[in-house]
């Protein structure tokens, strides 16, 4: 099942599938490291439309309501 | 290379991911004192100092963070074309994201230029729970890989001890393989083991979700301005009061000497108000001219500095900007701008030089504006604190929601005026770590001589200034002039004009000039909303024109001139 990482439950863990988004999108999120393979934790998401806040490796990063929605993922069931 | 006299001709770049510790290092090797906070971006121009390396001197390039080499965005650029100058890299690497900064690294290696790499942060791993083999690493790499702590200076020397050792390689790789080859060394040189959550780590998570964050955000907001408000107080009057007392009969006698009236006297020393010095209405360059800046203002900016000091390097600011961004989005920026605001309290200008952090003109010209605009820098609030503090909390808290409600209000409709998109917030959250003390007081210690060399100066012209214009008679016949606007609109006496004129040159001496008009609880909320919103500072309006340009900043000040006179105009009616 692939949800996006707006839709994710925050607290949940996941694994990125696939990057709707053309080269240069790919090229921004793999600065920090976003890349398909990749698991991440959502860790909250800010209210009215707001970015989605997700650990990934030893980081965290804060991503825009719109990057979120492009960010397919397949949730892992157990932590 | 020239090593003819003793200068040796080759640059050193220092290059890595943002936050990761470039300039601790610069710091470390050249001596030179810069800013080091901890967030992304903190670095906005290329800082150059001088190191010793075999008896010569060779120069050094703080290059700002970069994550790649192919540039997305301004600061990357320059990043990118330093290369092409520099003789020799020192990547430096955040041991505690080695997958990630090994990107950068791995470009580094494919261009004609030798690299040594530096795993900073190398205390940190073992909380982590992460084990690093930097011996097998360099194997990899086969360049020099040297672990170090940066703020403690920790495996510095090794560094510059195995400067000779670096190489180029010219590899090639596609992105795909790059990923591929990263893939491979990371698991074999680094293990990652199961680590209990830290107390800090959890703090992290509170502080970032919205319904603990906000609530955390409120206390250390007003825990902020309690701290600034208490110790600048205590401090004046403990410590810069007495000070002053004890100067006091110096500037006396010299008052007496020379015959307490004249040119000269009123230069140096200001009118004696009811046959004594007083320190804030005088107006002489050595009673006003130095109590304003040193005992009214420099005890809250020395607190404030430490305050924002300790939220920099704990790594509050970019969870802030989290928090903030949906707000900021309808105000035409983002989230990140709250950085350029924050340190606008300080001081307009740095404030309005790291508005570079954001990446769209329309996002600077607001940023800009608005803290230009509606946020009152330390020397100023310190002064509206003097000026409204005898009138409790009730003036300072229409001063303060009023300049609040315009900052709202303009944003959102500069927002919907102009053109221009607003990217998506993407930005890296640093851990929480615990401010390392050194850096901090060096920061402190910078911050406080830029205060102590830039304001003075301008404190005394502006101080000369106002005397020379009242000799003259030039301040009379501007009042005349401009009275159907102050006083007609704003309700002031037309002499207020004074402190408008010299508020061009520094504010807060400009709020002193008010005090002794004899305004009402309005009249001096009225003048202290209008000097703050009118016009910046001469100091902050050239590093507006040099970030904005001619036409920008015109603009702006068209929008400051208006929105004072509504403002101004609407106080005056409502108090």
């Amino acid at each position: 099942m692939e949800i996006t990482l707006f839709s994710l439950v925050s607290g949940k863990k996941a694994t990125i599938k696939r990057l709707d988004g053309g080269e240069e999108f790919r090229k921004k999120l793999a600065s920090l490291n976003i890349r398909v393979g990749k698991t991440i934790r959502k860790i909250t998401q800010q209210p009215f439309q707001g970015p989605v806040v997700i650990e990934i490796d030893n980081t965290e990063a804060t991503i825009g309501m719109k990057m979120a929605k492009k960010i397919l993922l397949e949730p892992l069931e157990v932590e | 290379m020239n090593k003819a006299d003793g200068y040796l001709d080759m640059k050193i770049l220092l290059m890595g991911n943002p936050n990761v510790g470039k300039s601790a290092i610069f710091s470390r090797l050249t001596g030179v004192n810069v800013i080091i906070s901890n967030y992304a971006g903190t670095t906005i121009e290329l800082k150059k100092g001088k190191m010793k390396l075999d008896d010569q001197l060779v120069e050094v390039i703080d290059v700002p963070g970069t994550y790649s080499l192919e540039p997305t965005s301004k600061a990357e650029e320059v990043a990118v074309n330093m290369l092409e100058n520099g003789d020799l890299v020192i990547n430096v690497v955040d041991a505690t994201n080695l997958e990630r900064n090994l990107y950068l690294t791995l470009q580094l290696l494919e261009r004609d230029i030798p690299v040594i790499v530096v795993l900073n942060f190398w205390d940190e791993i073992r909380h982590l729970g992460i084990q690093i083999d930097a011996k097998k690493l360099e194997t990899y790499l086969d360049v020099p890989v040297v672990p170090v702590v940066a703020v403690t200076g920790e495996g510095i020397k090794s560094l510059v001890s195995r400067l000779h050792e670096v190489k180029a390689h010219k590899n090639s790789y596609s992105e795909e393989t790059r990923w591929g080859e990263i893939g491979k060394i990371i698991k074999d040189v680094q293990k990652i083991t199961f680590k209990k959550h830290t107390f800090l780590e959890k703090l992290e998570d509170m502080s970032i979700k919205p319904l603990s964050g906000i609530p955390i955000t409120m206390l250390i907001l007003a825990f902020v301005f309690m701290t600034v408000r208490f110790i600048g107080e205590n401090l004046i009057a403990y410590l810069f009061d007495p000070l002053f007392e004890i100067y006091l009969p110096a500037v006396s006698a010299l008052s007496t000497m020379l015959g307490h009236s004249g040119f000269i006297h009123d230069i140096l020393v200001g009118t004696l108000i009811e046959g004594k010095i007083d320190y804030i209405q005088s107006m002489g360059l050595l009673t006003t001219g130095l109590y304003v800046p040193l005992a009214m203002v420099l005890p809250y900016v020395f607190v404030f500095y430490l305050v924002l000091g300790i939220l920099e390097d704990s790594g509050y600011l970019p969870r802030l900007a989290t928090l903030v961004d949906t707000i900021l989005h309808r105000l035409g920026m983002h989230g990140l701008a709250i950085i350029p605001t924050l340190l606008g309290f300080g001081c307009n200008v740095p404030g309005a030089l790291s508005v570079r952090i954001l990446e769209t003109k329309k996002q600077r010209f607001i940023a800009a504006t608005l803290m230009a605009i509606a946020v009152p820098c330390m020397a100023q609030t310190a002064m509206v604190l003097a000026l409204l503090g005898p009138y409790g909390i009730k003036g300072l808290a229409i001063y303060f929601v009023t300049l609040f409600v315009v900052w709202l209000t303009l944003g959102f409709l500069l927002n919907k005026g102009l053109k221009g998109e607003i990217p998506e917030t993407f930005m890296e959250i640093p851990p929480y770590r615990i401010p390392y003390f050194g850096s901090l007081a060096k920061k402190l210690w910078m911050r406080m001589r830029s205060f102590l060399t830039e304001a003075i100066p301008f404190v005394l012209l502006g101080v000369l200034i106002v005397n020379i214009l009242y000799v003259f008679g030039i301040i009379e016949w501007i009042s005349e002039a401009a009275a159907p606007v102050i006083v007609g609109i704003l309700g002031l006496p037309k002499e207020a004009v004074a402190a408008l004129i010299v508020g061009f040159l520094r504010k807060d001496i400009a709020v002193g000039m008010l005090l002794p008009l004899g305004l009402d609880m309005g009249q001096l909320i009225v003048a202290s909303v209008v000097l703050t919103m009118y016009f910046p500072c001469v100091a902050t309006f050239v590093v507006l024109f040099k970030e904005l340009g001619a036409r920008d900043l015109i603009k702006a000040i068209a929008i400051m001139i208006i929105s004072t006179l509504l403002v101004g105009g609407a106080l005056n009616v409502l108090l």
